[in-house]
């Protein structure tokens, strides 16, 4: 460990603090209808849209409503990329667009890209710079970068409008929360996002594959793409689906220490901001600072716990009598799998970040992470988006556990639990339970069908021995299912197409499982938050008295993180036991 | 329901048009303009010559010949060793060669997995077969991690200051170079972190080798 590694960290905290704030009372502004000062330039635009989308943002949406615009929006984005990716190679596919001639994927590897894409979760059974065409990324997969950050977002913004909303049904207007969310959050932050990408070193061309010849007379073949404005959104969309098969670790997508940190921060900041929008609307903003205190939290545990445990070193190196520890001018530490211009700290803290949002980027191998090292991410899926969380799903997540919460809260002073004025019932609490408990049941139940069965476990690299193997399976059924989309990349599931250009080779059995993990575990749960709003939103609110639980104050914090710690503990620990815990306790090579 | 599917229909096409095309051609042409060098990769070229990019780590290995002077193939990948008058990059785990930056890729080693431990263990043997001749107080325990642990792209393009430092003995020897001139060279192409904060200090070795060319061309 290092100090610039410990500055790092803390500056991070910092500088996403300070941005998230003013974003979030943006945020609340934009979907409160208020003036923005970028309704000069998108005001035109917007209306065009509704114009040309025949919507009518006047329509006021209870919550079935609602759902029923966004699985419908959802159903024609799966259909329309499934097209697209089955006829990459069709006749009237341009040959600048496809200029290495890449075959279709097979129906199984596209039916779970497809399902990962448009849930948000982007796990890659493919490669990108050896399966997709310059098309299928920019017109298939960029496109449902945003359209799955607009959904997750726009349930966010249901849900804070039934807890807070004083009477009525609504719950806005899907079409318009969504059109809003593109205009005036994404797309500004996203184009920005992109040129200082480019600036900084990442690509963005429509070239052909270089062919080098180096100065000790080999070649050296140079995938090329337009890589910055589908990175850009990958990140700020919590998507974290990479242009090339190693992510964020490849230096056309993560250039430098700075674009590292840069990325980090497009990854937090509307998942933070979001945070904060929510106590503006609910018309106390301490509300926010409390969930925001917890998240941060849980974020700097896991971060300092990963730290640790990486500049620790593996067994493995030691075992071959390696030295991890500092050294002038070395980091020392665990760089199996690592960059050396992201060292320790910079890998670590980005793993952090993309897994305990459903992001999934990776700069570095999380395959290759110590046992306790790899235990962070681990939980920080089982956290199940809480801490922080995707694009709106971290808000409409933590919110079914502040209702949790409150519940508990009021069973143990004994009287009926209140939020926010609004008195909880049965009916809310079931819903929010359901919520909660289904993306460990899909999890789960996967990982047991996948290590039970041969054709799952046809899945496990040759690597993958012992707990390492179940760490593979349940690591990928656990970010399928929270639709993050890490992985242990051992767990590929298809054959790398290298040599030839053949398309990738799915293993069905791992493809349709995780395609269906990922769509029950998004939908099911978005359904259940937006019946939540629906449930809350009419409610009459009563002045808080004496007795009330306040939800604004570090005891609740701490309620709070208890909650979530006993849920996702009692949940997931027999089975972290079998993987991550026993290598990082024993130190046995296997 | 009708009026969703309409919207829907007209949306995720208007959409795609918008974000999926506009977009990535705004952002395209911007970067064009703007930043042509980075946009298409950080070319280096050698007289005239494509030898790589700035940013993608590159094998400094030549092909070994076999007895009638062609390149020894095993497994239809090349056989290469180290060229010794060239600092070495990281080892990486793409398939097809070394460095094929066509098809990047994780090593996915277990912390816990002998066969990481085998590989370090035969890393580490080749980097004191190659440096100890000329840096003879070399230990196992001096190495970095770096020099013998897998990048997670597999095209890591820098190295840690300490491996730089350790391998310029050995280029320095073969250069007839002193060994100040070629640890200034190290210093000069030497990243520092972040903001002067964030990340490790790194050298970049495509760039240091070819201006260690540059430097033995203009002796000669």
């Amino acid at each position: 460990m290092t100090f610039s590694g410990w500055l790092t960290i803390i500056l991070f905290v910092a500088i996403l603090s300070a941005l998230a704030m003013p974003l979030g009372t943006y945020m609340a502004k934009v979907y409160g209808g208020e003036r923005v000062f970028l309704t000069a330039i998108f005001g035109w635009a917007e209306r065009s849209l509704y114009k040309a989308l025949h919507i009518d943002p006047a329509r006021e949406q209870d919550w079935k409503s609602y759902a029923k615009s966004l699985l419908v929006f959802s159903l024609a984005g799966w259909l329309l990329l499934y097209a697209i990716l089955r006829t990459q190679d069709a006749f009237f596919v341009p040959h600048a667009l496809n200029p290495l001639a890449f075959h279709s994927a097979p129906w199984n590897v596209t039916f779970n890209t497809v399902s990962s894409f448009v849930t948000n979760t982007n796990w890659q059974f493919y490669s990108g710079e050896t399966t997709m065409s310059y098309l299928s990324q920019m017109i298939g997969l960029t496109v449902q970068n945003w359209l799955s950050a607009g959904v997750g977002i726009v349930v966010a913004v249901a849900l804070v409008r039934g807890i807070a909303s004083r009477s009525g049904k609504s719950l806005g207007n899907f079409w318009q929360d969504l059109v809003r969310t593109i205009l005036y959050v994404l797309a500004p932050i996203s184009v920005i996002g992109a040129l200082v990408l480019v600036s900084q070193g990442v690509i963005q061309n429509f070239a052909n594959y270089l062919t080098a010849h180096t100065v000790t007379g080999l070649t050296q073949s140079i995938a090329m793409g337009p890589t910055a404005s589908q990175l850009s959104i990958k990140m700020l969309g919590t998507n974290g689906g990479g242009f090339f098969n190693v992510n964020s670790a490849h230096p056309f997508e993560n250039p430098t220490a700075f674009t590292n940190l840069f990325e980090m921060l497009l990854v937090l900041v509307i998942p933070a901001a979001l945070v904060f929008m929510y106590g503006r609307m609910t018309g106390n903003r301490r509300q926010g600072y409390a969930i925001y205190g917890a998240m941060m939290v849980m974020f700097l545990g896991a971060v300092v716990v990963a730290y640790i445990a990486e500049a620790h070193g593996s067994p493995a190196q030691h075992a071959a009598g390696l030295n991890t520890h500092v050294i002038a001018g070395s980091g020392g530490g665990n760089m199996e799998g690592k960059e050396q211009r992201f060292g320790i700290a910079g890998s670590a803290l980005f793993d952090v970040v993309t897994t305990v949002t459903s992001c999934g980027a990776v700069n570095s191998a999380i395959e290759s992470f110590t046992g306790i090292g790899a235990a962070v991410p681990f939980a920080n899926l089982s956290a199940s988006e809480t801490i922080f969380g995707g694009v709106g799903t971290g808000l409409y997540s933590i919110l079914l556990y502040v209702l949790l919460a409150v519940f508990i809260g009021g069973l143990m002073v004994g009287r009926t639990p209140e939020w926010l004025g609004k008195k909880l019932e049965a009916k809310e609490i079931k819903l929010a339970g359901l919520g909660i408990l289904i993306t460990p049941l899909a999890a789960l139940f996967a990982t047991a069908l996948a290590v039970a069965t041969r054709a799952g476990r046809a899945s496990i690299s040759e690597l993958g021995k012992g707990p390492q193997g179940f760490s593979e399976s349940f690591y990928a059924y656990l970010s399928q299912a929270n639709n993050n989309g890490s992985a242990f990349a051992g767990y590929t599931g298809f054959i790398q197409p290298n040599a030839g250009n053949v398309g990738s080779h799915g293993v069905t059995f791992a493809d349709i499982l995780g395609g269906l993990v990922m769509l029950f575990a998004r939908y099911a749960p978005i359904l259940f938050a937006l019946a939540v709003a629906g449930a809350l939103v009419g409610k009459r609110v009563t002045p808080a008295g004496l007795g009330t639980m306040r939800t604004d104050n570090p005891t609740f914090v701490v309620l709070l993180i208890g909650v979530i710690v006993l849920v996702g503990a009692l949940t997931f620990f027999p089975a972290l036991l079998l993987g991550p815990v026993v290598q990082g306790l024993t130190g046995h090579l296997y | 329901m009708r009026r969703d599917i309409v919207t829907s229909v007209i949306g995720i096409v208007v959409l795609t048009v918008l974000l999926g095309l506009v977009y990535p051609l705004v952002i395209t042409g911007v970067s064009q303009v703007a930043f042509p060098g980075n946009a298409n990769g950080q070319k280096v070229y050698v007289d005239g010559k494509l030898v790589g990019s700035k940013i993608i780590g590159q094998s400094f290995k030549t092909p070994v010949l076999d007895k009638n002077g062609k390149p020894k193939e095993e497994e239809e990948e090349l056989v290469t060793e180290a060229d010794p008058r060239y600092f070495q990059s990281r080892p990486s785990a793409t398939e097809g060669g070394a460095y094929n930056a066509a098809a990047s890729t994780f090593s996915n080693r277990g912390p816990n997995d002998k066969v990481t431990e085998e590989d370090d263990a035969e890393n580490i043997k080749a980097y004191l077969e190659l440096e100890k001749p000329y840096d003879p107080g070399l230990t196992t325990a001096r190495i970095p991690v770096d020099a013998v642990n897998t990048s997670a792209s597999a095209l890591d393009p820098e190295i840690s200051p300490a491996n730089a430092r350790i391998q310029a003995h050995r280029v320095a020897a073969k250069r007839q170079l002193s060994l100040g001139v070629v640890d200034d060279l190290v210093a000069k192409y030497t990243d520092s972190r972040g903001l002067g904060f964030s990340g490790e200090p790194g050298v970049n070795v495509l760039e240091l080798n070819v201006a260690l060319d540059r430097l033995s061309q203009g002796k000669t």
